[in-house]
Formats: structure tokens, sequence, C-alpha cells
């Protein structure tokens, strides 16, 4: 089954390819051919990807709103500053007594809320969002070309020199996580700060979250914060019946976050 | 065999060379060798550059700071959220300077009043909190106290505050209802306040037979409700009867 599908997945990259202006193949037969060269071991071998398995729980309970992981996140990955390009960002809930659920996100919460209007307010809180890593991610399912993939590490990355722009992956992601970088037209999206973890950072956005709200770990380790944060909370993911295994973990998320 | 196979013959090796060939330079070197995609990219993108040196840098050099910061309330706030991205800094201390933030703007992001953050959070009123002067020069920024402990619940508890102000209940004061130990206010997780515990709390004041100002509306106390506590049904800081 799994042979069956990346085979044709193979054949439309094969004649995606081949669209491709000429030269570029040119220029690569001037290159030499050595395929060990490149191998990521090589350029990091402190690192093994083998031995992890990332996830990050979050506490909206905790969140204050304050915008500064949404800030970190741009900063740290060079996200476009403009209003609607985000990496992670942050949305306030504000249930009202008549059931109506009203869900702001302006500028993805950077600069900050403006303030409630309290009258009616049965409760209101804050929930950080990201893109979810999904264990069985729809993104990667649909992209023609193998541009976006799962690393061993349980990352999704995305590879900008070889994404095609044809945005079949933004419209398959189920959280609004990607977006289309307005420069390179290529698909753009969180990737736990993946230059981060292999140097034995956190992601930016925890490590600026001031409560703790978000938490990081490595599920393969029993002493990671996260599978404490697992432990001790009601965990829940976003959407669990679309199947797509997010490893991003609620604690006592609200039956109103979608 | 017929000649006009072999010239087929001929032309099909040729085209099937042709694409072998076209494929083996188009196709990436590294593709499908860690799964489908070009096992390069990850090498890439773990290249990218870090911008965020992360507090444990910091403590290197910046040793006092680091130490006031971890007794103080700001210890889970890490240095960049306030100085910004540093990893310059950290590796050329003297020609990058990091900004210090020193006006107003700042703090208010995470202290500006807004219900929807957690009660016990401190907040304030930017706009009426002690105007125009900095607020560091009131609240030292790597271990901020307040000058004097704060006088009202509401400094942490704003939406309660608010909403309590309005009610029916808003003449009792929330210490008549939750017995508060001034350490609460500067250590609020590790000193609680109490809670109300039984029916006969809310009774003291309603119950039919209570010694309480007769404008108090009164409910027979063993039947009303009576098989929950009085706050599973009116919320105590805004008690409704309709
Ligand atoms: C390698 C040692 C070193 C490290 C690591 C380091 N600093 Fe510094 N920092 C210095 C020195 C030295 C100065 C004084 C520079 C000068 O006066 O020219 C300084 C000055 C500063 C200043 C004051 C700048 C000014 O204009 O007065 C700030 C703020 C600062 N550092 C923040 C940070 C933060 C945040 C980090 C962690 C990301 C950090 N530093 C890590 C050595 C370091
Ligand atoms: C809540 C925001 C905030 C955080 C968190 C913070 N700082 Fe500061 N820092 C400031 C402000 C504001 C000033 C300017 C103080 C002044 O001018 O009196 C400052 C000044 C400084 C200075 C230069 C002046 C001095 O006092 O020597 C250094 C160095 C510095 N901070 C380092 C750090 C380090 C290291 C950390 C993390 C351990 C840190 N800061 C965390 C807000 C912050
Ligand atoms: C990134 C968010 C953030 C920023 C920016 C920030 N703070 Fe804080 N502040 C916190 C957190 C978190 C606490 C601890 C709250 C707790 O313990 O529940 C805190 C606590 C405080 C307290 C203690 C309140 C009390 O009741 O004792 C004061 C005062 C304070 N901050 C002042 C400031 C000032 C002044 C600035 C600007 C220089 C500032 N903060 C910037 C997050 C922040
Ligand atoms: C004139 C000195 C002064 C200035 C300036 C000042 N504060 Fe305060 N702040 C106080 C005092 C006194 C208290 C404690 C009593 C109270 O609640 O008013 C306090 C309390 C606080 C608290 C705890 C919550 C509370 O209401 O008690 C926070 C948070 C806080 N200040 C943040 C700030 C921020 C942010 C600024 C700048 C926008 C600032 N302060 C400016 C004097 C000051
Ligand atoms: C410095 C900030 C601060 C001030 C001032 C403050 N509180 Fe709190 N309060 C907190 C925090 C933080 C919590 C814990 C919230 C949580 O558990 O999520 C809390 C919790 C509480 C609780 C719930 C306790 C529980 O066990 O659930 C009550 C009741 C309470 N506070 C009442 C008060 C009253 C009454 C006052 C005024 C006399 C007051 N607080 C002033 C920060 C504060
Ligand atoms: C009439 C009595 C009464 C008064 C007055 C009152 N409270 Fe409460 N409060 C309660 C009761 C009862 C609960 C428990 C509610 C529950 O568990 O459903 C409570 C719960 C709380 C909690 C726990 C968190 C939450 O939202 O349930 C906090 C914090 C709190 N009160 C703060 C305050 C503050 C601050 C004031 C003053 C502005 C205040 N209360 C005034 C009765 C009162
Ligand atoms: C200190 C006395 C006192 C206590 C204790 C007290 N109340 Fe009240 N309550 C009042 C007063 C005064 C009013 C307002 C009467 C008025 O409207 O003039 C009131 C009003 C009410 C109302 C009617 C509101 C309306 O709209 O008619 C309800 C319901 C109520 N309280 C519930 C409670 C509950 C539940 C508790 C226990 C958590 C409680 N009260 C504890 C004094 C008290
Ligand atoms: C099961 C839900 C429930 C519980 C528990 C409950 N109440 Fe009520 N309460 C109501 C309802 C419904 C009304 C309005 C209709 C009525 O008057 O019976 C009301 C009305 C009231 C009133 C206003 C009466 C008036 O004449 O205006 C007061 C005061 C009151 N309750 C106090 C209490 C107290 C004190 C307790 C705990 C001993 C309590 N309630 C427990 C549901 C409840």
């Amino acid at each position: 089954m799994k042979d069956a599908d990346s085979d044709s997945i193979e054949d439309r990259r094969t004649f995606l390819q081949k669209a491709l202006p000429a030269p570029v193949a040119l220029l690569s037969l001037l290159q030499g051919q050595d395929r060990k060269a490149e191998s990521k071991e090589e350029s990091e071998p402190a690192y093994n990807p083998a031995e992890h398995y990332y996830g990050m729980g979050i506490d909206p309970g905790l969140c204050i709103g304050c915008g500064r992981c949404a800030e970190a996140c741009k900063a740290e990955n060079d996200v476009p500053r403009e209003p609607f390009y985000f990496r992670t960002w942050i949305e306030r809930y504000v249930v009202q007594t008549s059931g109506e659920t009203v869900v702001t996100s302006p500028d993805g919460g950077i600069a900050g809320f403006s303030p409630v209007a309290e009258a009616d307010v049965l409760r209101t809180f804050f929930v950080p969002k990201l893109c979810n890593h999904c264990a069985n991610a729809p993104c990667v399912q649909v992209c023609p070309v193998g541009a976006t993939f799962i690393t061993p590490d349980g990352v999704v990355l995305v590879d900008k020199d070889y994404c095609i722009g044809c945005r079949y992956c933004i419209q398959a992601c189920p959280y609004g996580a990607r977006f289309l970088h307005p420069v390179t037209l290529t698909a753009e999206k969180c990737t736990f700060c993946y230059h981060r973890l292999v140097k034995g950072l956190v992601p930016a956005c925890v490590e600026v979250c001031p409560t703790q709200a978000r938490i990081f770990g490595d599920l393969r380790q029993r002493r990671s914060p996260l599978h404490r944060f697992m432990r001790f909370n009601k965990i829940q993911v976003l959407k669990p019946h679309l199947n797509a295994e997010p490893k991003v973990f609620y604690a006592n998320l609200d039956g109103e976050v979608k | 065999m017929p000649q006009q196979v072999t010239r087929l013959a001929v032309v099909f090796g040729i085209l099937i060379l042709a694409l072998v060939l076209a494929r083996s330079q188009l196709v990436p070197k590294t593709f499908g060798q860690a799964g489908h995609y070009r096992a390069a990219a990850v090498t890439e993108i773990a290249a990218a550059k870090i911008h965020y040196a992360g507090h444990e840098a910091c403590a290197a050099c910046h040793e006092d700071i680091a130490k006031t910061r971890s007794a103080g309330r700001h210890r889970n706030v890490a240095c960049e959220v306030c100085h910004g991205p540093a990893a310059d800094h950290v590796a050329a201390p003297t020609d990058v300077h990091p900004s210090a933030p020193k006006q107003r703007g700042r703090c208010p992001q995470c202290h500006g009043y807004d219900s929807a953050r957690p009660t016990g959070f401190p907040q304030i009123d930017p706009v009426t909190h002690n105007p125009v002067r900095p607020c560091i020069s009131c609240h030292q920024p790597h271990a901020p106290e307040t000058p004097r402990e704060p006088e009202a619940c509401g400094a942490c508890h704003g939406s309660i505050a608010r909403t309590h102000a309005v009610s029916a209940h808003a003449l009792i004061g929330c210490t008549r209802c939750h017995e508060t130990d001034r350490r609460h206010k500067t250590t609020p997780l590790l000193i609680r306040p109490s809670k109300p515990a039984s029916r006969a709390f809310c009774a003291g004041c309603h119950a039919r037979d209570a010694g309480s100002p007769k404008e108090i509306p009164r409910v027979d106390v063993t039947t009303h409700g009576e098989r929950y506590v009085c706050w599973q049904c009116h919320y105590p800081h805004f008690p409704e009867a309709k």
C-alpha cells in the first residue's frame, strides 16, 4: 500500500521536475555525484535524531496572551513582519452568555488585544496555536513532490528549495498552520525551531513564555517535562476526529476551541 | 529481424537512456536517503542562524543579574523577552549591545489588564497606574517588587473585582468571605486564602432567622436548593436570583 502510493507520487514528481527549466540539469551535471558527502550525520555528529521524538504541551489556563511567543518566533525564524504571516499565534476566546463565541487574533496577538467588553461574558481565555506536527500529517500526504516530510525525531519540515509552491499543503492543513512565503513563494510553517533543537535549545516561543504555558519535551524520555505535563493534566488535541495524530497537547482544553 | 523493429528499438533505447539520465540528474542527490524527501534539507534547516541565545547563555557573563532574577518574581521571564534576541551580543559582547526597555510601553504587554488573563496574574491599568513615570523607576525589572503591598485584591484578581463591584454583593468585602493572610499578596501560590466551605456560610446572612439586616433577601435554607452548595447555582461574585 505504502509502496504503491509513493510510486505514483514519484511519477508526478518526475513529471513536475521535467517541467522545470533544463539549465538546472546542466548545472548539476557539472557537479560531482558523491551521495555520501551530504548525509546529515556528518555535519551534526553529536545529534542523533533517532533518540528523540518531540512534542509540545500547552496549558491555556496559564497563558496571559502577551504575544511574546509570536514575536520571538518571527525574530528567530525571519518570518515576514506583515500581520498575516505566522508560525505561531494566540487566539482570544470570548464565550458570551448568549452562547456565541468570539475568537480574535489581531496581528497574531503580537501587539496585544484590545480589552474585552465585559458585559455578558461567560468566560474568556487565550489559546496559543502553532503547527501540530502531526504524526499522520495531511500536509505531507498531499505534497506532490516530497518537499514536506516528517523527520525521524517527529518534526514536520518544509524543504524550501524543493517546494514548488502549489499550496496543496496549505489547503490540507486542518489547523491553518501554513502560509505561502511572499518572497520565496514556497510553503512555510513552524519547525519547532529545528535549528535550536539540534543544538539542545528549546524553541524560541518556549524560551520566552513567561508563565510556562508552553512546555517542550521529548516523548521518548520519561524525565522530559512533557512527560510530567501529560501525567498530571487531562490532555486533549485539536480536531482529534481527523486522525492526524497531532503532537501538540493541550491541557484542560475548552470545548469551544477548534 | 525486420529493419523497422531495430530502428524503433534504437529510438526507444535512446529515449529510455535519456530518461534515465535526466532522472538521475533531476532528482536531488540525497532524495530518498532517509525517506521520501531530500535528506540534505534537514541539514540545511538545522543550520539556520540562532537569534535567541537562551537565558542560560546570559548567566555566564551576567551572573549577578541572573541571580537577582532567579530569586524574584520574574524568575520565569527570559532575559531576551525584554532585551530582544541577543545571540549576536553573546558572540561579540562589546560590539553588539542589546536594547534595554526603559519606557512604559513594554511592561503592559504582560501586565496590562485583560479579563481573559488568568486570575491571580498581576495586572494594572497602564493609563491610571502611576502615570507618566517609567515603570522601572518604582519596580526593579530583574526582580520586581511592589513598593508597598497591593491594597486591593483586584491587583491580581481584576476580573473578579470588577464583576463583584457591580453585583448585589458589592458592599461585602472580599475578606468577609475569604480569610486572607497578608502573605498571600506576596507569595500567592504558597499562602492561599480560605473559601466558604458550606451552605451555613451563606445562611449566616440569608437564612430566615439570620440576624442580618432585614433588607437582605431570605430563603428557607433547609429546602432551598438543598442538595447543592449555594455557589453551584449563584455565582458568589455576582449572585443572581433570576
Ligand atoms: C560573553 C559574555 C556575555 C554574555 C554571554 C552576555 N553578555 Fe551582555 N554584556 C557583556 C558585556 C561585556 C557587556 C558590556 C558591554 C559594553 O559596555 O560595551 C554587556 C552588556 C549587556 C547589556 C547592556 C547593554 C547596554 O547598552 O548597556 C545588556 C542589556 C546585556 N548585556 C544583555 C545580555 C543578555 C540578554 C544576554 C544573554 C542572551 C547577554 N547579555 C549575554 C557580556 C556578555
Ligand atoms: C522584565 C524585563 C527584563 C528582563 C526579564 C531582564 N531585563 Fe535586563 N533590563 C531590563 C531593563 C528595563 C533594564 C534597564 C534598567 C535601567 O536602566 O535601570 C535592564 C538592564 C539590564 C542590563 C544593563 C544595566 C544593568 O543593570 O547592568 C543588563 C546587563 C541586563 N539588563 C541583563 C539582563 C539579563 C542577563 C537578564 C536575564 C537574566 C535580564 N536582563 C532580564 C529589563 C529586563
Ligand atoms: C513577558 C511578560 C512580562 C513582562 C514583559 C514583564 N513582566 Fe512583570 N511579571 C511577569 C510574570 C510572569 C510575573 C510573575 C507573576 C506571578 O508570580 O504570578 C511578573 C511579576 C511582576 C511584578 C510582581 C507583582 C506582585 O504582585 O508582586 C511586578 C511589580 C512586575 N512584574 C513588574 C514588571 C515591570 C515593571 C515590567 C517592565 C520592566 C515587567 N513586569 C515586565 C511577566 C512579565
Ligand atoms: C510611582 C511608582 C510606580 C510606577 C511608576 C509604577 N508602579 Fe507599579 N506599583 C507601584 C505600587 C506602589 C504598587 C503596589 C500598590 C498598588 O497596588 O498600587 C504597584 C503595583 C504594581 C503591580 C502589581 C499589581 C498591583 O496592582 O498591585 C504591577 C504588575 C505593576 N505595579 C506594574 C507596573 C507597570 C507595568 C508600570 C509601568 C507602566 C508601573 N507599575 C509603574 C508603584 C509604581
Ligand atoms: C500578588 C497577586 C495577588 C493578590 C494581590 C491577591 N491574590 Fe489571590 N491569588 C493570586 C494567585 C496567583 C492565586 C492562585 C490562582 C490559581 O491557583 O490559579 C490566587 C488565588 C486566590 C484564591 C483562590 C484560592 C484557591 O485555593 O482556589 C482566592 C480566594 C484569592 N486568591 C483571594 C484573594 C483575596 C481575597 C485577595 C485580597 C485580599 C487576593 N486574593 C489578593 C494572586 C493574588
Ligand atoms: C459572598 C462571599 C464572597 C465574596 C464577597 C467574594 N468571594 Fe470569592 N469566592 C466565594 C466563593 C463561595 C468561592 C468559591 C466559588 C466556587 O468554587 O464555585 C469564591 C472563589 C474565589 C476565587 C477562586 C477562583 C474562582 O474564580 O472561583 C477567587 C480568586 C476569589 N473568590 C476572589 C475573590 C475576590 C478578589 C473577591 C473580592 C473582589 C471575592 N472573591 C469576594 C465567595 C466570595
Ligand atoms: C454579609 C452578608 C452576606 C453573605 C455572607 C452573603 N450574602 Fe448574599 N446578599 C447579601 C446582600 C446585602 C445582598 C443584596 C440585597 C439587596 O439587593 O439589597 C445579597 C444578595 C444575594 C442574592 C440575591 C441577588 C438578587 O439579585 O436578588 C443572592 C442569590 C445571594 N445574595 C447569594 C449569596 C450566596 C450564594 C452567598 C454565599 C456564598 C451569600 N449570598 C452570602 C448579603 C450576604
Ligand atoms: C439548585 C440551585 C440553587 C441553590 C443550590 C441555591 N439557590 Fe438560591 N435561588 C435559586 C433560584 C432558582 C432562585 C430564584 C427563584 C426562587 O426564589 O426560588 C434563588 C433565589 C435566591 C435568593 C433570592 C430570594 C429572593 O427572595 O429574592 C437568595 C437570597 C438565595 N437564592 C440564596 C441562596 C442561598 C443562601 C443558598 C445556599 C443555602 C442558595 N440560594 C442555594 C437556586 C438555587
